[in-house]
């Protein structure tokens, strides 16, 4: 790792065995917990048992893919990401300048609580926008908009969900952005939205494109959102292969669906290469402190307050539901979380839920980080062939493919591969987060890996030519630059983790649920008293998660790069 | 013509600027000097509307706190340029031109002619970034030229710069801005920029103008001892130093300091003062010595800088005779 | 894993994520720090608490086997998301039996028997429960149980699956989806609430009904087969006038219930939602009466099993899992954790379930090989007639 002289023979092979030591466990990990189990999914839709034992067909996968059917659900998944994430983006960009650029009370609790959203259960965050846009919901009865059931809920949901995303990634880059080209545009006479599109546009595309493309993943692959929002009326990619698998057991259809969404990742990260230009790499030096707004910044204060107005309103519709007493205004429903002892409905309390759900978070956050931070120090290493750089690329695709991919394939993948004899995995507790890690790494490296590429090179050379070994050169160089970056995103690999509801109902242990599958469990049943706990054990959550991230916001370092 | 008055401008609480009156007139050229924290860059940004200050900067006597930076008509060239790196050059020299609906050939023609003045003819295609620091700033003048601001701000354009290059460029830069007439304000640490290129210049010290004036008349008449050194003067003399250098270069001053400049005593067998030699330096156009000035009475009077001729054969604890050249001296008041 | 023995903590609070300030350390401390922060975080993870429960099952073996009861071991209960049961009971299980009890879920009902198919060569588990008479067929074309030795009491035969010749498949408890009515809504509305599917097309109860959907939901399953086998080959007509009538459907369970209807949790406001015979035992109005009812004549039964898995690792722990569900003790949790009526006769209901929890005699039925044939065709169709 150490550039020492590229020309011995021998450094160079010591320096490709450190690469593939690095590579080695993030690798293997990918491939035990998501190629095998991915591959043997889609395999069994090939696999055909016959008269004369198992055959391959190809056919019947392709034929899957001709079905009429098949085009409408791929095409209303396509458009309904897409103007999924166009909402998202244009929400989301002013709120991360006004959030990361201006200097206003309050800024940066609103900046933890935006994240909110994103773990909550779908299944509350459903009811909660029912309640908003359903037939007596304020929406209608005050705006006279009946959105509940149509494909504009669905788009405002996963909107709701990946704001979020935009702000944090966005708002990180915006941050660090060097002012001093905007203002050297400004006094060369051009207007701010002239500054903000011939200058600032440009620094800020990658990060945009990064967050748009992580957003797309996450709205390409929603399930609840399109189920609760849209009625039966929309079918998306990821709830047809639901169908297709669990309930039809079509494991042809299934596996033809997987692979498309295997192959749309893959084009969307070739496209994504284009679109994002190897950024200068440079790690910023001037960094503008926030400043109080002024007129000019009112339009993107107004839209933030449309973004926080689409992010509050159902979580104020949570807190608001969860403080109904039987009588009116009570906290009966929180007392409730506590109480629930052995022998109540849910099988654990919510209080002990939640110390299970901070349990497996912090397992999928260590494993996040670490993977994630041997990915991100691979890939930020110069490539000195061209076979080297495109084994690079290759990887960091490799590992964004767990986003695009759905979590019925990788949940069922997981108990039909992960039985060999000599490691039965499928019992291990470890699954859930490992599932959950996995969602998290790619934010993870998209994090780190800009910073890290940001430090010069020369850096670690002159460390290097004083001495310094492969390990004290990373301790030194490395590590002070990316150890807050590294913490930021330990809160949102946490948060990720604490609100997944996917693979936790496939792999749960049910003797020890999670807070989320606790509150699926109390909306369950009938009756007023479980539905207020279930929404007081949902703004818990929240509040857990905002804190979460209050904490993180505060160990935070203003250069955090773009994912 | 820009005025300010009374401008003061605090940075998180910390006064950078007090209280300062400048003006610039049209067509000339002010340079601000001063080291570096001492506020003159967040002056030069404040006048660019980059800074918020209380006091007043107005242009023709009309009040700019309302005006927004794009509004103002002026432009600012940053210590390191700043250009965008995602624009070729042609680009970046036409973007002030663009921002104002210009378009097409007369965009092209101006840029060429901008170019041209900056000696930069045939750069248009090329991106900022396989450029060298001298062609960045030449470039980054460029742009600032091109839609013929009022005023044209600069902020340390040549600092970052080598030497050699810094002195060529100062010179073009001075012939570019007479050539363009443009009203320049100027802020620098370095004294021989400054005097290269301003008509004018005010001395700041910890936030406050110190000294303003003609170049010449603040180089004769420094205000004090501080800006004196400063300037470039080696030394302050003070007490019977002063007073016998005041004599022998027949100054009448009020004061009893005197700054001087290294060059100010010549060896020369002479001249009225004499002086043994501490130490001896050779330089490619003279010899420079440090001198033990004495009184007439062979009493002791201080360390003092002088220059011989080449030619002139001295080594330390020779005694020479020095002559005072009252160009190079600046008697201090008070 | 052999790190796991370092990684243990000998007491664990429930969060540490930050104790010490990094603001303040060195960085090369601060990874330090921050790698013995990530190791003791660790400890109060799963990973740290696997081996907590280790001990406690070797705990809870060793005490079962020093009561001499049968042989230890672990069996594996798989299961859907919806199963629970109190844990005194689980534990009763296991001192009596001395088997260590592992529960899996694995997703809903659909989902548990898609993957007790998938594995069926390498059974995730020994004993599964939560297939219900709609996936029914599928278990057994598949062979996934295996025929189990074990006496079952009174009731539990009468559910048999029709089809299961070998009864492999235990019936445990079950539930009737039916139609439910805001009773206390119609009283103040002064209209005669509907009792049967027909009347949910009138024009008297335009825009009153939810329901949920067929391809997302067990009950919407179920209301889709009970339309099925009252309107035969016209059940897509049906399906028309009830939508031209204004019916909602909604993706699940808790969007129709909690959201929609208005006796539900939320501010919902349809009285008419597709539900269960025992729903009305939790809208008890606390004067002795209950404000929702069932709709006797809208009813679908299904019924839950449980069954030894083919190669299961330990069938005779299996075999006893059996036993316990169809148990007193099991039978008479079910209502209170299930929200289901249990398949043992006698066992004793909960008040309110008593009371205001009324079985349908005669509930719609649909051959389960039929469904197992047709459930993609109707499936489909009813898509196209919701989506159209």
């Amino acid at each position: 790792m150490t550039p020492r002289s590229p020309t011995s023979p021998g450094a160079g092979l010591r320096r490709v065995a450190g690469l593939v030591a690095l590579a080695a466990l993030p690798t293997a990990v990918l491939v035990v917990f998501f190629v095998v189990p991915v591959a043997g999914m889609v395999s069994r839709g090939f696999v055909v048992d016959g008269p004369g034992g198992p055959s391959v067909d190809v056919g019947g996968v392709l034929e899957v893919l001709g079905r009429d059917r098949t085009r409408r659900v791929l095409w209303f998944t396509v458009w309904s990401a897409a103007a999924g994430t166009a909402v998202s983006v244009l929400l989301g960009l002013p709120a991360a300048y006004a959030l990361h650029r201006l200097e206003f009370p309050g800024r940066r609790l609103l900046r933890a609580a935006v994240i909110v959203p994103f773990v909550l259960p779908t299944v509350v965050v459903g009811v909660a926008f029912r309640e908003l846009l359903g037939e007596s919901g304020p929406v209608v009865r005050w705006l006279g908009v009946e959105l509940d059931g149509t494909a504009t809920a669905i788009v405002l949901g996963l909107a709701f969900f990946n704001v979020s995303v935009v702000v944090r990634v966005v708002g990180a880059a915006w941050e660090s952005l060097d002012p001093r080209p905007g203002e050297a545009a400004a006094v060369l006479g051009a207007s701010p939205v002239r500054v903000l599109a011939t200058v600032t546009w440009p620094q800020l595309r990658p990060a945009v494109v990064s967050a748009a493309t992580v957003v797309f993943l996450f709205c390409a692959t929603a399930f609840g959102v399109v189920l609760t929002l849209g009625g039966l009326r929309y079918s998306s990619v990821e709830t047809e292969i639901y169908l297709l698998t669990t309930d039809l057991l079509d494991l042809q259809g299934a596996a033809a669906l997987s692979l498309l969404q295997l192959v749309a990742v893959v084009a969307l990260m070739l496209l994504v290469g284009r679109l994002r230009p190897a950024g200068d790499g440079r790690v910023s030096r001037v960094v503008a402190r926030p400043r109080r707004p002024r007129r000019g910044d009112a339009a993107a204060l107004v839209l933030t307050g449309l973004a926080v107005l689409l992010l509050a309103a159902p979580v104020a519709a949570l807190v608001v539901g969860s403080l109904q007493g039987p009588d009116g205004w009570s906290l009966v429903h929180y007392r409730a979380l506590t109480s629930t002892g052995e022998d109540a409905w849910t099988g654990s309390s919510a209080a002990d839920a939640l110390v299970t759900s901070l349990r497996t978070s912090i397992d999928a956050t260590w494993m996040s980080l670490l993977l994630g931070g041997l990915v991100a120090v691979l890939l930020s290493r110069r490539s000195r062939t061209r076979g080297e750089r495109r084994v690079r690329r290759l990887l960091d695709g490799l590992f964004m493919l767990p986003l695009g991919v759905s979590a019925v394939t990788l949940g069922f993948g997981f108990l039909i591969t992960l039985d060999s004899d000599l490691l039965d995995l499928r019992d291990s507790p470890l699954l859930v987060p490992i599932a959950q890690a996995l969602v998290a790494l790619p934010l993870v490296v998209r994090t780190l890996l800009p910073v890290l590429a940001g430090i010069d090179d020369r850096q670690r050379q002159a460390a290097a030519s004083l001495g310094a070994g492969a390990w004290r050169t990373f301790l030194t160089v490395d590590v002070p630059v990316a150890w807050r970056p590294l913490l930021a995103c330990a809160g949102f690999a946490f948060a990720v983790s604490l609100g997944e509801f996917g693979a936790t109902s496939f792999l749960a242990r049910p003797d020890d649920p999670t807070l989320p599958v606790v509150i699926y469990r109390l909306l369950s049943r009938p009756g007023d008293e479980t539905f207020g706990t279930a929404l007081a054990a949902s703004v818990v959550l929240a509040a857990v998660t905002a804190a979460v991230m209050l904490l993180v916001e505060r160990l935070r370092v203003r250069n955090l790069g773009a994912w | 013509m820009l005025s300010i008055e009374g401008v003061s401008i605090a940075y998180e609480g910390t006064p950078a600027v007090r209280d300062v009156d400048l003006t610039v007139a049209d067509g000339e050229v002010l340079a601000v000097l001063g080291p570096s924290g001492c506020g003159k860059s967040t002056l030069l940004r404040a006048v660019a509307g980059l800074e918020p200050a209380l006091g007043r900067i107005a242009w023709d006597g009309r009040d700019l706190a309302r005006t927004p930076t794009h509004r103002r008509g002026f432009a600012l060239m940053f210590q390191d340029g700043q250009l965008f790196d995602h624009l070729t050059v042609a680009r970046n020299v036409g973007y002030a031109l663009r921002v104002r609906r210009l378009r097409g050939r007369r965009v092209a023609e101006r840029v060429e002619e901008l170019l041209d003045l900056v000696g930069l003819a045939g750069y248009g295609e090329r991106l900022p970034g396989t450029l060298s620091g001298g062609e960045r700033q030449r470039v980054a003048l460029a742009r600032s030229l091109a839609a013929q601001p009022r005023l044209l701000l600069l902020d340390e354009p040549l600092s970052a710069l080598d030497a050699g290059l810094r002195e060529r460029l100062a010179g073009d830069l001075r012939d570019i801005l007479r050539r363009a007439g443009t009203t320049t304000l100027l802020v620098t640490h370095d004294h021989e920029e400054a005097f290269t290129v301003a008509d004018r210049m005010a001395v700041m010290r910890e936030g406050r103008v110190v000294q303003q004036g003609a170049l010449a008349e603040v180089w004769r008449e420094p205000v004090d001892a501080w800006t004196a050194l400063f300037l470039g003067y080696a030394r302050v003399l003070t007490g019977p130093a002063a007073s016998a250098l005041l004599a022998a270069a027949d100054v009448t001053a009020t004061g009893e300091r005197v700054a001087v400049r290294r060059s100010a005593l010549v060896a020369d067998d002479g001249g009225p003062l004499r002086a043994r030699v501490r130490s001896v330096r050779a330089t490619p156009v003279q010899t420079r010595l440090v001198v033990d000035l004495e009184g007439p009475d062979s009493a002791p009077l201080g360390e003092a800088d002088a220059v011989a001729d080449l030619g002139r054969r001295v080594g330390p604890g020779d005694e020479v005779r020095l002559r005072v050249d009252p160009g190079r001296l600046a008697p201090l008041p008070g | 894993m052999s790190l796991r023995a370092r990684l243990r903590p000998s007491t664990c609070p429930s969060t540490r994520p930050s104790r010490t300030s990094p603001r303040r350390v060195r960085p090369a401390r601060g990874l330090a720090a921050a790698a013995t922060l990530a190791l003791l975080a660790s400890g109060c993870s799963l990973v740290g608490s696997e081996s907590d429960e280790a001990t406690d099952a070797s705990g809870a073996s060793a005490t079962a086997d020093s009561s001499g009861s049968a042989a230890g071991g672990t069996v594996t209960l798989v299961t859907h998301d919806s199963f629970y049961l109190p844990k005194k009971l689980i534990k009763q299980f296991e001192s009596e039996t001395g088997y260590t009890l592992e529960l899996r879920s694995v997703g809903d009902a659909g989902s548990l028997t898609s993957q007790l198919v998938l594995t069926q060569d390498d059974p995730i588990g020994d004993v599964a429960f939560g297939v219900d008479n709609t996936f029914g067929s599928r278990a057994l074309d598949n062979d996934v149980f295996a025929p189990a030795d074990v006496d079952l009491p009174d009731g539990v035969a009468e559910h048999a699956l029709p089809g299961d010749d070998d009864g492999t498949m235990v019936a445990v408890d079950d539930a009737s989806v039916c139609v439910n009515v805001d009773t206390a809504w119609f009283d103040e509305q002064g209209i005669e609430p509907p009792t049967t599917l027909d009347d949910l097309t009138d024009p008297t109860y335009e825009d009153l009904f939810v329901t949920s959907g067929a391809t997302t939901s067990s009950p919407g399953f179920a209301f889709l087969l009970t339309t099925i086998a009252a309107y035969g080959d016209d059940w897509q007509s049906y399906w028309s006038d009830l939508l031209d009538n204004g019916a909602k459907v909604d993706r699940g369970w808790e969007d129709a219930y909690q959201v929609d209807f208005t006796a539900g949790g939320g501010n919902g406001d349809r009285p008419i939602v597709l539900s269960y015979d025992s729903s009305p035992a939790f809208t008890t109005d606390g004067e002795g009466g209950t404000t929702t009812a069932a709709l006797l004549d809208t009813c679908f039964q299904q019924t839950e099993y449980a069954g030894v898995l083919t190669n299961a690792e330990n069938p005779e722990g299996a075999q006893a899992v059996l036993t316990w569900l169809t148990s007193d003790a099991v039978q008479a949790a079910l209502p209170e954790s299930m929200y289901v009526f249990p398949v043992v006769e006698g066992t004793a209901l909960p008040s309110d379930w008593a009371q205001f929890a009324v079985q349908p005699d005669d509930p719609w039925t649909v051959d389960p090989a039929d469904v197992a044939e047709n459930r993609d065709t109707w499936l489909a169709d009813w898509q196209d007639v919701v989506s159209r």
